[in-house]
């Protein structure tokens, strides 16, 4: 093999203000001709990798070699040779197109004829000829990352460092994305693509994977999935009800992790243990049965850090349970919402039953989180309705609003308070006081294992943290219904199948749950899930049915995202 | 009751908020301590030291005697002979000198008939305002000198010239008329920036959507981040009496309660203004514009510094709808001369009417930004 375009030797980085270092003594490879993936959760320190490579920072320890030379001292000669796209686009929203590239263009001494030759091969290759005179911020999640793409590849860099190119982007782009970094690659880059989603990870090259600034795994992405062998099983033939069933499987002690999967639960199994009995699992007259599945980089990533959090929900344990009366408590009737001539939302029409989860599934910017808000009251919609218990939230009387919990997309709680001071103010404008506050306090701190950060400063709380405090806030009062705008975004995914537990613990209480999520795989825990797909409403059904109809022949068995992409592509084209 | 305890968790959130936070702390103290400190030794109204030009066509002792007296006082220290036009206008020009008196050729002799005798004054236009101060100190020294000679002449039936004697300030001392003033600049500058900020900042945190889908209405989140506001305001006033009372020596002939009364509903004119431009704007940074662009023109027009009856009437007439500009009377009124409750009532009239517009006009951008 050729000499490797990035030599990583034991680097150290901290941040002051953070209790732990960014990055602990990391060593790694990164070779020309291949897509390397820096994956892991967020706060894994994928950025600060990706920002001392391109010579942004300088390591406290240890040392960063770019084609033999250190990115932070020669900057100089190495500008040429290294194209960053950093996570939030280098890009000048009110410039076009056309002047953002002229703009890179510049910065990098690319003029004349290069530039000339530059721009075609470069519009041409990100399929953007046609849009060269619209402005960069009113290009779609896809298209900004195209164009941060074409820009970073302007002075024809050997090495590409790209920080997350895939948030944002729905999947088709996704995938094209893909296509286009593959080409890169096969032409000789060094390409470093930075991702919190671990299936991406399966299309790598090669893998660095990181968590909490410790690197994990370093190589083929098939070595570490390997390492499970035969441990991934799928717990078929549920007739009941799946989310007891879930919980029911995780009691046993062979079973290290376990998530749903449409009508099936996916579990790991511990090292050495054999599948456990099965019957019993169902609380209806089913058969459950195992079989065995192809381990996924999740499941490998979860068994590496030792397991799953376990089944249980001490927040739904203290909830009073709610009697079923199949009510229909929300309600969207040809939703719509325009910013100009631009539908963020199109006629979307939904219901949602007493006990149920439902989930609007999409990329971000597709429209899932203006629906939201329109339903909570927080947008007046366009045209059509929105009801939550018959009412319209926008005029609504705060005894409405008492028995909704919202838990905003952006982490929405008060910074410079206090876990506590949080709490308190939570739970005080939702009318608790006196000793039940107290008590709603004490079980929140417990549920969510935030005693320890009790006077804790809310802002220096880790990200996962954050989310459990405001679901915390969210959910004090008892409320019937649950909104989650993207409860799991930033979160590991320890935390996010603990998220799951309790979200499945408290509608099994009669809460109601309606959640959006731009994480294809947890649909599979929602009862009902709408695909949001530029503001349209393409699909409504249980994740197997819509999974069974985007099925083909080529593709039998898809993927939440296969079948994601098939039913856009159909509704497209009809 | 259980809407009291909601509004009481949200009043606490809002305080510890303000003061928890080490940049929003310093917003609350400093303007407190800069202009309650550097205000009064800046803002100096009075007129000490300056030049005083004399153009003399008189021959007689009468404007020798009157020159000297003019140049023994605290306000001129200095005296410039001018010998015609052209120099007395250059010494104006040049603003070598404050003012210009001008003695007629039969000055001393008028005097000596008994006849009126008058004298010319030229003011600096550029200095209106030492200018108009110094005319009045002009004023008083001459009015004082004809009454003597008047006196020493034993003249019957003469007019006894009046004798102006500033009552409420007998001294002319600035920081008496600057510092009630300075009590309204800090309320205005904290009722603004506290509550136009509040709700833009939590726009700004995302915040604010959390509090939208709780039972608080939008009245009530209203009520709470005014009343919070209106602690730390009230506070900040309280001290900058003290400063003014115990420090400065401002006499403080009002009724406390009196004061506190008229500084609540000037807070609550103001809350209004600040919830407004708060509801309007999306980001901290608007809504800090926003404040200063009402605060400054309504500083300068407040008659803080600068007297409201040289205004142009269209000015004072607009002038009406300009909260501080009422609030200061109010203040002085009760600093200096011990206002009674009807006065300070009909000064205040203005000021229920402005604050009924702004927040009915804040209530409802409140509810309809909201979508």
């Amino acid at each position: 093999m050729s000499e490797p375009a990035v030599i990583l030797e034991g680097v150290s980085k901290g941040f002051a203000g953070l209790s732990r270092p960014a990055l602990t003594a990391l060593s790694g490879r990164i070779q020309a001709g291949m897509i390397s993936g820096v994956v892991g959760p967020d706060g894994a320190g994928k950025t600060t990798l990706l920002r001392l490579m391109a010579g942004l920072l300088k390591p406290d320890a240890g040392g960063v070699r770019v084609f033999g030379r250190d990115p932070a001292e020669e900057a100089g000669p190495l500008r040429m040779q290294v194209g960053y796209m950093p996570q939030k686009f280098a890009l000048y929203e009110d410039l076009t197109v056309l002047e953002n590239l002229a703009l890179h263009a510049d910065l990098r001494a690319v003029t004349g004829a290069d530039r000339e030759r530059a721009f075609a091969r470069l519009l041409e290759f990100t399929d953007l000829n046609r849009f060269t005179r619209r402005m960069a911020g009113k290009l779609s999640g896809g298209m900004k990352q195209k164009l941060g793409l074409a820009c970073s590849l302007l002075g024809r860099p050997r090495l590409l460092l790209l920080d997350e190119p895939g948030v944002g982007v729905d999947p088709i782009s996704r995938r094209e994305l893909w296509a286009m970094v593959q080409q890169l690659a096969r032409e000789g880059i060094a390409v470093v693509w930075s991702t919190a989603y671990l299936e991406e990870a399966e299309s790598c090259d090669e893998v660095l994977l990181l968590n909490e600034g410790r690197l994990l795994f370093d190589g083929k992405p098939g070595a570490f999935t390997a390492r499970l062998g035969a441990r991934s099983l799928h717990l078929r033939g549920l007739a009941g009800c799946r989310r007891r069933a879930l919980r029911r499987v995780l009691k046993f002690p062979e079973v290290s992790d376990g998530v749903i999967q449409g009508r099936s639960v996916r579990v790991i199994l511990r090292e050495g243990a054999k599948a456990p009995d099965p019957a019993g699992v169902d609380d209806a007259d089913g058969s459950p049965y195992w079989v065995p599945v192809e381990p996924r980089f999740e499941d490998a990533f979860i068994d590496l850090l030792g397991g799953g959090p376990g089944g249980g929900s001490r927040l739904a344990e203290r909830m009073r349970a709610r009697a079923p009366t199949g009510d229909t408590l929300i309600e969207a009737e040809s939703l719509t919402k325009r910013f100009g001539d631009f539908a963020a939302t199109d006629r979307v029409s939904f219901s949602v039953k007493q006990g149920e989860i439902f989930g609007l599934l999409g990329p971000n910017g597709a429209g899932k989180s203006t629906t939201f808000k329109m339903m909570c009251g927080l947008l007046t919609p366009t045209a059509g309705r929105a009801r939550v218990m018959g009412l319209d939230l926008q005029r609504s009387a705060g005894r409405a609003r008492q028995r909704l919990g919202y838990m905003a997309q952006k982490f929405s709680l008060y910074g410079n308070l206090s876990v506590r001071g949080n709490l308190e103010f939570f739970s005080g404008i939702y009318g608790l006081h006196g000793a039940r506050q107290r008590a709603a306090i004490a079980s929140m701190l417990e549920a969510f294992h935030l005693e320890p950060f009790l006077e804790v400063r809310t802002d220096s709380l880790s990200p996962g943290f954050k989310q459990r405090l405001a679901l915390a806030c969210a959910v004090m009062h008892e409320p019937d219904i649950l909104f989650l705008d993207e409860p799991t975004s930033g979160v590991d995914p320890v935390t996010r199948r603990e998220f799951w537990s309790h979200i499945n613990g408290v509608v099994e209480r009669g809460v109601t749950v309606m959640v959006t999520t731009h994480f294809m795989d947890e649909a599979e825990y929602c009862d009902r899930i709408g695909l949001v797909y530029r503001g349209r409403l393409v699909a409504m059904a249980p994740p197997d049915e819509l999974k069974a109809a985007a099925a083909t022949d080529a593709r039998p068995d898809p993927t939440m995202e296969d079948a994601f992409i098939e039913l856009i592509r159909r509704h497209d084209s009809p | 009751m259980n809407t009291l305890l909601r509004l009481l968790a949200l009043i606490k959130k809002e305080l510890y908020a303000i003061l928890s936070d080490p940049k929003s702390r310093k917003i609350v103290v400093l303007p407190v301590l800069i202009q309650g400190v550097i205000l009064p030794l800046a803002a100096t109204l009075e007129v000490k030291n300056a030049a005083l030009g004399v153009r003399n066509e008189d021959a007689g002792g009468a404007s020798v005697e009157l020159v000297q007296r003019l140049g023994a006082s605290a306000a001129f220290t200095r005296i410039i002979p001018l010998r015609d036009e052209r120099e007395v206008a250059s010494a104006l020009d040049a603003q070598e000198a404050l003012a210009v008196v001008g003695f007629p050729a039969d000055f001393s002799k008028r005097l000596d008939t008994m006849d009126p005798a008058p004298i010319q004054v030229l003011l600096d236009g550029r200095r209106s305002n030492s200018g108009q101060i110094a005319a009045a100190y002009i004023a008083e020294i001459s009015a004082g000198y004809f009454a003597e000679r008047a006196g020493a002449k034993g003249v019957r039936g003469g007019v006894e010239p009046p004798v102006v004697s500033h009552r409420y300030n007998p001294n002319l001392d600035y920081t008496w008329f600057v510092l009630p003033s300075i009590v309204a600049i800090i309320l205005t500058v904290s009722s603004l920036i506290l509550t136009g900020l509040s709700v833009a900042r939590e726009r700004e945190q995302g915040t604010y959507e959390q509090l939208l889908v709780s039972p608080l209405t939008p009245g009530m989140i209203m009520v709470g981040k005014g009343a919070s506001a209106f602690v730390v305001g009230m506070a900040q006033s309280t001290v900058v009496i003290l400063l003014a009372v115990f420090v400065y020596g401002v006499p403080m002939h009002g009724s406390l309660a009196l004061l506190y009364a008229a500084a609540a509903l000037y807070f609550v004119t103001l809350a209004g203004f600040g919830l407004l431009i708060s509801s309007v704007c999306m980001t901290q940074q608007q809504a800090f514009l926003g404040a200063f662009a009402f605060m400054m023109p309504a500083i300068l027009l407040s008659g803080f510094a600068t007297p409201v009856e040289n205004m142009p009437e269209w000015l004072q007439f607009l002038n009406e709808a300009n909260p501080i500009r009422h609030y200061i009377v109010i203040l002085r009124g009760i600093f200096l001369k011990d206002a009674s409750a009807a006065f300070v009532l009909r000064h205040a009239a203005p000021l229920f009417l402005i604050a009924a517009c702004t927040i009915t006009l804040a209530s409802v951008f409140f509810r309809r930004r909201m979508g």
